[in-house]
């Protein structure tokens, strides 16, 4: 179905000032709709993002990371898969069957010493993340279903999965749709001692750290491995790709299935970084920010996780703002679509004699 | 029981009242071979805008809901047009502009409710006018019946029109088409504008006609189960009707099942269209809106067998009996053909050389 050649730039951090730009473009009119002092909305994302003297930097900027880490993720998801042409919006399913195969592990294997049950989650995460990725790859290559629609579906099969499993097998004794916690000893550290952070304890955790070293793998693998390069050529163009004689339905599959890898992989660092148990509102919708993310990182993994640290900032700017002004953070939203259609707009006005499809 | 059934019926039309509009909208869209992924957003922006309008004119002019339905129908149809613009215009992705769509309109509605209406929800509830239910419509407003109208007229124009043939052609071949000399870009903005209209409806009927409020985020996924609907049925505007009843059913099941007070999970109904989409997928073509109808039926006796078993004293786990019916439809699709009956086109840009 998307047939048509890709045409990706390489990172463009120009793209970030355009998005700054357009976040307070549009900030400011959310806020004038609430009749609030745009400065002080502003101030107030800003302190919600990196902090101020008087309440300290260290706190606001670990929530800025810890928000950007299943963006950073996922974003990784989607640039491995867009750049071998799949057009998957299947992250948000992948990361909830990363999650739920972690925290299945954390209760089958409750009493692993805790880096061992760590591990295990998220080899588990991965694993099923790639899973459920590969079988639309599968469904792609061997009976023709194209992979928007089938990975919309699966986002939702595994929504409801989830659902039933917290309601079900999963739940922890009592009313509430949740599942029991994972094992103390198998979260992930937190890196800031509380005493640094004016003794509120700082949720940054070292699978901040993994993410991060996720996106240095992606860019080896995309753009230094041979198999990358033939990943990157069946992008831009498939038909080249054939002709050349690749393995196009192999490279399809292993693309889709290390895109829900990263995804499965955000899930589970997810529940054993921060959340800590499985319920069914666990995302709050990363699998489809994440495809904004890469986006605006021009379908890069350096671009993305500079996007990603952007958009967590963001994410815990705008927590604040709702919390200072009752302006809903749900403006976030606005914002990245503004930002994804202006770089659209420009790019396509830029090379509207081109004749490519703009991604 | 003929109260219950009245009442399963009363509710599966109000499930699937949304979803046939906006799948109605969408198959016409896709026949012209664009994938619409924004619906979602587009149902949501009618929504809150049939709120805002129906109460408006409650407070301000005359009361009247129509009032709501036509700014729902103008601003899902601005939305519509903004996809037209980026993907006809500057030939952006179709799946990229609809997944921004989506995120656009969730902010967009999230930030003017809370603007416009203040945090809660309760005090607009009592100020919105609500579609009039007639009873020669059986207790429905008019949006049911324009649904159901849509199947043969959407069927007629698409099969028996020329305009429709030229619209089809713009799917399966725009190069031929517009060598032919249809303006290819044209019709597939004209039939975008007409999917956004319809998707307005779908809004509208949610926020007006059956909740009588707005909600964030609203429309649920409903724009996606239309998507589903469209492709499981085939793009045909009778398979939609299929499907559409099929998940309205589902659903309404659903509602009595909960009332009688037995404990079936919901999320065994509410993720049915996603399988059931899957599988038509999965198979090419052999599964057909009628053989889903005969799988649901699967599922049902299965479920009900377990009921008698339960009744009798026989403690068999639930998971077995949802399982079964999975492995039963999996040995079915051992094999099948690829798939035909979409729009050849389906997705691909097309730019005038």
């Amino acid at each position: 179905m998307s047939g048509a050649p890709i045409r990706p730039n390489g990172p463009q951090y120009s793209r970030l000032l355009v998005y700054a730009a357009l976040a307070i473009g549009v900030t400011t009119v959310g806020i004038l709709c609430r009749r609030t002092w745009p400065g002080a909305a502003l101030h107030a994302i800003l302190v919600g993002a990196v902090g101020d003297s008087r309440s300290g930097h260290l706190y606001a900027i670990s929530e800025s990371l810890v928000s950007a880490c299943p963006l950073l993720l996922t974003g990784l998801g989607v640039v491995v898969a867009w750049r071998a042409g799949m057009f998957s919006i299947g992250a948000e399913g992948q990361l909830l069957m990363g999650a739920l195969a972690a925290i299945a592990t954390a209760g089958l294997a409750r009493n692993m010493p805790g880096p061992v049950l760590t591990l295990l989650m998220i080899l588990a995460g991965s694993a099923a993340g790639a899973g459920w990725s590969a079988l639309a790859g599968w469904l792609r290559v061997r009976r023709g279903v194209p992979e928007v629609i089938s990975t919309i579906m699966l986002n939702y099969v595994a929504l409801y999965l989830v659902g039933l499993l917290v309601e079900g097998p999963l739940q922890e004794s009592g009313q509430l749709a949740q599942t029991a916690p994972v094992p103390a000893a198998a979260m992930f550290a937190r890196l800031l001692p509380a005493s640094w952070t004016g003794g509120v304890p700082a949720r940054l955790h070292s699978g901040v750290l993994l993410a991060l070293l996720a996106a240095a793998a992606c860019y080896v693998y995309l753009y230094i491995t041979p198999e990358g390069l033939r990943l990157r050529v069946l992008g831009s163009n498939p038909e080249a790709a054939r002709t050349a004689g690749f393995a196009v339905d192999r490279i399809r599959v292993r693309a889709m299935a290390l895109s829900g890898a990263l995804c499965g992989l955000a899930g589970a660092i997810e529940l054993a970084g921060v959340a800590g148990r499985l319920y069914p509102e666990f995302s709050p919708g990363w699998g489809y920010s994440a495809i904004p993310v890469a986006l605006i990182g021009g379908l890069h993994p350096i671009g993305t996780a500079l996007s990603a640290l952007f958009f967590g900032g963001l994410a815990a700017g705008c927590g604040n703002l709702e919390r200072m002004t009752g302006v809903s953070a749900v403006l976030i939203n606005v914002i990245q679509a503004a930002a994804v259609l202006a770089v659209i707009g420009v790019r396509a006005w830029r090379n509207r004699s081109a004749g490519a499809e703009t991604v | 029981m003929a109260v219950g059934i009245s009442n399963l019926l009363q509710s599966s039309a109000a499930t699937a009242t949304p979803l046939l509009l906006a799948a109605l909208g969408e198959n016409v869209v896709q026949r012209a071979g664009i994938v619409n992924v924004g619906m979602e957003g587009m149902m949501l922006v009618g929504a809150f805008f049939a709120v805002v309008g129906a109460r408006h004119s409650a407070t301000h002019l005359t009361g009247n809901p129509y009032a709501g339905v036509v700014l729902a129908v103008v601003a899902a149809m601005l939305l519509a047009a903004l996809f037209a613009l980026f993907v006809l215009k500057l030939t952006a992705n179709q799946v990229v502009i609809g997944v921004v769509l989506n995120l656009l309109a969730l902010g967009l509605t999230g930030t003017l409710y809370r603007a416009l209406f203040g945090v809660t929800g309760a005090f607009l509830a009592s100020t919105t006018a609500a579609l009039p239910a007639y009873p020669w419509l059986l207790g429905q407003d008019l949006l049911p019946l324009l649904a159901l109208l849509g199947v043969p007229a959407v069927g007629l124009f698409l099969f028996r029109t020329r305009a429709g043939l030229e619209l089809r052609a713009c799917g399966e071949h725009p190069a031929a088409a517009e060598a032919a000399g249809v303006n290819v870009l044209g019709v597939r903005a004209l039939a975008l504008l007409f999917g956004g209209a319809m998707s307005g409806l779908a809004g509208a009927f949610l926020s007006i006609g059956e909740n009588h409020t707005f909600v964030d985020n609203m429309s649920a996924g409903r724009g996606f189960i239309a998507l589903a609907i469209v492709t499981s049925g085939r793009w045909t505007p009778w398979g939609c009707l299929g499907m559409a009843a099929l998940f309205g059913l589902a659903q309404a099941l659903q509602f009595l099942f909960q009332a009688q007070g037995l404990h079936v999970s919901y999320q065994l109904f509410v993720a049915l269209p996603y399988v059931v989409t899957l599988l038509v997928l999965t198979s090419g073509g052999r599964w057909t809106p009628w053989g889903c109808l005969g799988m649901a039926a699967m599922f049902g006796t299965a479920q009900a067998l377990r009921f008698v078993l339960q009744a009798q004293g026989l403690h068999i786990s639930s998971q077995l009996f949802v399982a079964v019916p999975c492995v039963v439809t999996l040995f079915v699709l051992t094999s099948g053909g690829r798939w035909a009956a979409a729009p050849a086109a389906l997705g691909q840009p097309y730019r005038r050389s």
